[in-house]
């Protein structure tokens, strides 16, 4: 079993993750319009890019744009979040030790206590997160079944993941069950809402882009985000 | 299919169709006949496959829900935080359900699409500010707006704008001979005060082309004259066009793109019939948004620019300033406490916050900011077409309360609105709420601050 989900069902977890992201990014791009979109994107590419930077730079900033900065609390929790998710698994000791036996190569490490640490805050900011939709009536109108789906899944390789490491219960089990999340994970990523993995990227690029020729990027000093 | 006499999928493109619409007080039997108006899903669907791309799928798709936008959109907060205003939900209840039943809905679907689009969205854009993704959904219900024009769905007053700028190639009944009679008129009007002034018409290769929106030929031709008045005083070489002067587009509010197409080359057209250096539109918001930001766009131009620059009439009026081709009579300078209307338009749409700052540098002593101002301002809660539709007279004025409530902060009485809509729902936030403040175009304040050079003063007799 552990062969097997180690190995084949890695693979495909891996390929369909990556040729995924490929596919939506190609997709993206080329769904773009200059004339549906109203955006002249090629005769001022410069200009593009600028806007593109500076939409993508800004909001990847934690409190780095008025919107982050009105909501403190929450900015808070989704750059915590969205750190541990992305942090934990490359850097996580463990599965480089696997990667360097199995593909031979591998990447800089954090200490187990770090990636404790980023574990659990990626647990609390997600039961935070669902806490948030549950209790205010604007987020909670707008949620549906998926929302909470996808917390969960992007979370529960964490949660097994921990519970594997500390060898509670049965280990073979969690650590099985761990991977299996994981690689879920990793094929819900361009299939589902989580493709805003990249197309948060490309949405943030395209308005960047908007605003940086069209909507007074040329003029101006460009949007305060 | 079942298509009524005045409401249809048909656009207006004759005069007795659209005094037959007119003729319809109120657009009552137009709204009558909606109820009874059959949806076309096929076409409906159709349109959407070719025209519903990555842009707006994406941001359809991978909204997550979190709500960042309540807060951003001025309709939430002036309804007592209803979340049905919350920006993702009304857009995901209207396109996103059209999406996803591949338009096959019904005629009560398509009834509350429409009053969602236009009663509780101006298209402001400012939620687009708020969303950490980029999601615009004032973009997305500007292209709802489209598909529900297509299908008949369209406010009485939209379809008769719409058939104006097809009829007219101007949002109201002016004709050529109307707008060159008015010009005319206007400038022997003010010539004893302001000797050699003159509204010169269609002259070549001017330095700039000044164009104008309809209502004020129509209903305040004195703007035209101060427009005349300034340019006379700045010694500027210009001209305006005897066709293709009208820079609005209710068409752009309504979604009849193709009639938006049909204005905007209008005016493409006299610039280059007669080859100005520049354009300068009037103080206007949509005007300049539709005919220079977006009309590039509707009229095929890979450049997205006009085919010579263009300026609002901020902009003129700061280069004017700082050149000192204008010259503001220190003792005449604004003493009182004075505040902004930042247009959605022409500020958060088209980058000229650092311009209106510049101009209030020089006319004003208090100017008080606006919480918040320039391109995070709120609308003025007329926007997006919705002072003219009569249907949605009482939400638009419960959306005038945000507005109302930015002013009152400010401790000003004086509100200076560059823009028609913005002035007009300031007016009315007057009227309805009574809070005691006076609201003004720019025009009028520099012609009562400038000084005016000594060979240009009427001579005493």
């Amino acid at each position: 079993m552990y062969q097997f989900v180690t190995g084949p069902l890695a693979w495909f977890a891996f390929a369909v993750f990556f040729i995924g992201i490929i596919v939506r990014t190609v997709w993206y791009i080329r769904g773009l319009n200059w004339q549906m979109d109203r955006v002249a994107y090629r005769p001022h590419m410069r200009y593009g890019i600028r806007g593109a930077v500076r939409s993508i730079g800004y909001w990847l900033m934690p409190y780095g744009t008025h919107s982050w900065r009105n909501n403190p609390f929450f900015t808070l929790l989704v750059f915590l979040l969205h750190i541990g998710l992305l942090l934990t698994p490359l850097f996580l000791l463990g599965h480089n030790v696997l990667l360097q036996e199995r593909w031979g190569f591998s990447l800089p490490t954090i200490s187990e206590s770090a990636a404790d640490l980023l574990t659990i805050l990626v647990i609390v900011s997600a039961v935070f997160l669902v806490l948030r939709r549950i209790a205010l009536t604007e987020v909670r109108i707008i949620t549906d079944v998926k929302d909470y789906l996808m917390i969960a899944v992007a979370v529960a390789p964490f949660v097994t993941g921990l519970i594997a490491h500390y060898q509670i219960g049965n280990y073979q089990f969690w650590l099985i069950l761990h991977i299996l999340c994981g690689e879920l994970f990793l094929i819900a990523i361009p299939l589902t809402k989580l493709s805003h993995f990249i197309l948060f990227f490309m949405s943030r690029a395209q308005l960047g882009m908007d605003y940086g020729i069209k909507r007074g990027g040329m003029k101006g000093k460009g949007l305060a985000w | 299919m079942a298509e009524g006499k005045l409401c249809n999928k048909k656009t207006v493109d004759k005069i007795e169709q659209l005094n037959e619409l007119l003729s319809d007080k109120s657009g009552k039997q137009y709204y009558e006949e909606m109820n009874y108006l059959d949806v076309d899903d096929k076409a409906l669907w159709a349109t959407m496959q070719k025209t519903l791309k990555s842009r707006l799928k994406t941001w359809l798709e991978i909204c997550s829900h979190c709500g960042l936008c309540a807060e951003s959109c001025f309709y939430y907060l002036a309804n007592d935080r209803d979340p049905k205003q919350v920006p993702s939900y009304k857009i995901q209840d209207t396109l996103g359900q059209l999406l996803k039943r591949k338009g096959k809905v019904d005629n009560e679907f398509m009834q509350y699409c429409m009053d969602t689009a236009f009663a509780k969205c101006t298209c402001c854009t400012r939620c687009g500010v708020y969303c950490p993704f980029g999601i615009d959904t004032g973009i997305m219900f500007s292209y709802l707006r489209g598909l529900l024009f297509s299908q008949g769905f369209t406010p009485w007053e939209m379809k008769i704008g719409s058939g104006m700028h097809r009829i007219f190639r101007a949002q109201m009944d002016v004709t050529t001979e109307d707008w060159t009679e008015t010009c005319e008129w206007m400038a022997e009007e003010y010539e004893d005060d302001w000797p050699g002034l003159k509204i010169p018409i269609d002259v070549q290769d001017a330095d700039i082309l000044y164009t104008v929106n309809a209502r004020e030929p129509k209903h305040y031709p004195e703007d035209l004259a101060e427009a005349a008045i300034l340019f006379h005083i700045a010694g500027e070489n210009w001209t305006v066009p005897s066709e293709g002067w009208e820079e609005t587009s209710l068409a752009m509010f309504a979604g009849d793109w193709a009639a938006c197409k049909m204005q905007v080359e209008s005016v493409y057209d006299a610039m280059k019939r007669l080859n100005p250096k520049r354009m300068v539109v009037t103080e206007c918001g949509h005007a300049y948004r539709a005919t220079v930001i977006e009309g590039p766009y509707w009229a095929g131009l890979k450049t997205g620019q006009t085919p010579i620059p263009s300026f609002h009439y901020v902009e003129w009026v700061a280069e004017a300033l700082r050149t000192g081709k204008l010259k503001i009579d220190p003792a005449k300078k604004i003493k009182e406490p004075v505040t902004y209307q930042d247009s959605c338009n022409y500020i958060r749409n088209a980058g000229l916050k650092d311009v209106a700052r510049e101009i209030m540098s020089y006319i004003a002593e208090d100017f008080r900011e606006m919480s918040p101002c320039k391109e995070h301002n709120f609308c003025c809660g007329g926007g997006g077409g919705l002072n003219g539709i009569g249907r949605y007279r009482p939400q638009r004025n419960v959306g005038l309360k945000v507005k109302r409530d930015q002013i009152l902060q400010t401790g000003a009485k004086l509100v200076i609105a560059p823009c028609h809509n913005c002035w007009d729902a300031i007016r009315d936030l007057e009227e309805v709420y009574d809070i005691g403040i006076r609201w003004s175009f720019l025009k009028p304040l520099l012609i009562s601050m400038v000084e005016v050079p000594e060979h240009l003063q009427p001579k005493d007799e």
